[in-house]
């Protein structure tokens, strides 16, 4: 039994750090119908922007107030970098899908790229604040802290992004974006300034992913973007494209079944799965999991 | 005393839309009140001069809307600077509430006029809860006009408002549209005679992408071999909106 309990808080955390990532590619393929491949770089900027900035930034460090501050950084540069890829490489490729790919694949080899120039390709140790050490129990398990702190950090972005998406004037922009692009512009509205939001609040759910992702593995390397990008374009097609909430359930359920499936058969199969499971629901589901949902797209 | 300038200016408008050259030199020019119908047969260009104005389709030539140039302005800008614009499909988001498809259109600074939309269309305040996309045709074209007239608009735009309604609704849209046309200049498509002999101040024919006709809007409706050769119409409208739409040959 709790070695049930540990496999299910560590598949929920597994699956919290997948929908940090895979919400704002929702997100923008939602609104904005760019499938951004670039997204990994922005969690990779945010992973080596908190190191960094735990090392270097005057008043941050590897402990308490210090990574919070660390973090911060690091989810700011991971947001900058997404609003100047939206305005410089995005902005004047809408509609255009092909180049679009083209783009953002040469955006996510070139930032690794740039990385492993700067920082070399080997692995670097994550500091991990005395909060988030060690373990804390769940029903009598000991579960690793950094599971609870990225649950705890999905849902409060889920909530932010559920909240941006029903309350503000911005995410009914975004809503009826989604649904008809042209007849928002006819209203009056610059859409524009909507998609760079978007992209910017995308870039910010992966830099967080790609800082707490630090915690997770304990080291970041430059192409740990890449790799995670992979299971999240898993989660968006799993759970929807354009529907939150499926991305939700689907990360949940890609990280339950990853671990679950590396424990109880062969370490590495977890992910075989996954794609497995992929397979199962575009043979019968090829809009997703709410697919019946797409009314309430992006909510 | 010259006469007054217009409030909207289109001069050798073209649009080519995969290779067809859509629009050949559309130039009219809109007084600052009343309404100016713009009449043709099916696939003439109408809808077509309509996204053109708003910057919605590619296209050459100039347009001045209130003296101004914004040919080159986007279209959220130009819409921005007083526009309301009801499309010919509705433009409504399904997925939307009513009260969000009303919210989504305020204007920012502005008062949005509730009490104006609510006042001509009640029902959308008894649905501001309902889903758009479960509207009827009908309440779906209310919400579309209601929402156009929702901001303090300097023009009013409306393409083909009464198309695939009840008679019953047709009477409705036409009631809205001459209120409307009370206060503010409205740049009318329209296909229904009826509505056009009701409303129309000021009518612009177009045929094959080109103005063949523009002129007082009684005087072409009460001479029925113009309206015949313009508008291909086999019989004259009478004077009570219904759904009896172009009658063409």
């Amino acid at each position: 039994m709790s070695t049930i309990v540990l496999l299910i808080i560590t598949g929920l955390g597994l699956g919290a750090l997948y929908f940090l990532i895979a919400s704002g590619l929702s997100l923008i393929f939602g609104l904005m119908d760019v499938l951004n491949f670039a997204h990994g770089a922005f969690l990779a900027i945010g992973a080596y922007g908190t190191w960094w900035a735990a090392g270097h930034l005057p008043g941050a460090g590897p402990a308490g107030a210090g990574f919070l501050l660390a973090v911060v950084f690091g989810v700011a540069a991971g947001t900058l970098a997404a609003v100047l890829v939206e305005l410089c490489v995005i902005r004047p490729l809408y509609g255009r899908h092909r180049e679009q790919i083209l783009a953002t694949v040469g955006l996510s080899l070139a930032v690794p790229a740039l990385i492993q120039a700067i920082w070399g390709a080997d692995p670097l140790t994550f500091p991990r604040p005395e909060l988030v050490s060690g373990t804390l129990p769940f029903l009598g398990v000991n579960v690793p802290k950094d599971r609870y702190l990225l649950i705890l950090a999905a849902i409060a972005v889920f909530v932010a992004l559920w909240l941006f998406n029903s309350r503000t004037r911005y995410g009914l922009i975004v809503r009826a974006g989604v649904q008809d692009r042209a007849m928002v512009t006819a209203l009056g509205i610059d859409v524009r300034k909507s998609f760079t939001l978007v992209f910017a609040i995308g870039g910010a759910a992966a830099a967080l992913a790609g800082s707490l992702g630090g915690l997770y593995f304990g080291v970041v390397t430059p192409t740990q973007g890449m790799s995670l990008l992979i299971f999240a374009f898993i989660v968006v097609v799993i759970g929807g494209t354009t529907s939150l909430t499926g991305c939700a359930i689907a990360s949940m359920t890609v990280g339950l079944i990853q671990q679950f499936a590396n424990y109880y058969t062969v370490a590495g199969l977890g992910d075989i799965a996954v794609v497995a499971v992929l397979a199962v629901v575009l043979l019968t589901r090829q809009g997703g999991l709410t697919a019946k949902k797409s009314a309430e797209r992006v909510a | 005393m010259s006469a007054p300038a217009p409030l909207l200016e289109a001069d050798d408008l073209h649009v080519w839309i995969e290779g067809s050259h859509i629009l050949q030199g559309v130039s009219f020019t809109m007084p600052g009140r009343g309404v100016t119908a713009v009449l043709g047969r099916n696939g003439v260009g109408k809808t077509t001069t309509v996204k053109a104005l708003l910057g919605l389709v590619p296209r050459t030539g100039r347009i001045t809307l209130d003296g101004s140039d914004v040919t080159g302005l986007p279209t959220h800008t130009i819409v921005a600077r007083g526009i309301g614009y009801v499309p010919e499909e509705r433009g409504i988001f399904a997925a939307l509430t009513v009260a969000e498809n009303l919210r989504i259109a305020e204007r920012r600074p502005g008062d949005p006029r509730y009490e104006l939309v609510h006042e001509l269309f009640p029902e959308l305040r008894k649905r501001a809860s309902q889903p758009a996309g479960t509207l009827s045709g009908g309440q779906q074209q209310m919400l579309a006009i209601g929402r156009a007239l929702l901001n303090d608009n300097r023009l009013l735009i409306v393409d083909e408002p009464t198309k695939g309604l009840a008679p019953r609704i047709v009477r409705e849209v036409a009631d809205a549209v001459a209120t409307a046309a009370e206060s503010v200049p409205v740049l009318l498509v329209e296909q229904n005679l009826s509505l056009v002999r009701r409303v129309a101040d000021q009518a612009v024919v177009i045929d094959a992408g080109k103005v063949i006709h523009t002129g007082p809007a009684g005087e072409l409706l009460d001479d029925a071999d113009r309206v015949r050769s313009l508008l291909g119409v086999a019989r004259a409208a009478t004077d009570e909106p219904t759904d009896g739409r172009m009658d063409t040959t």
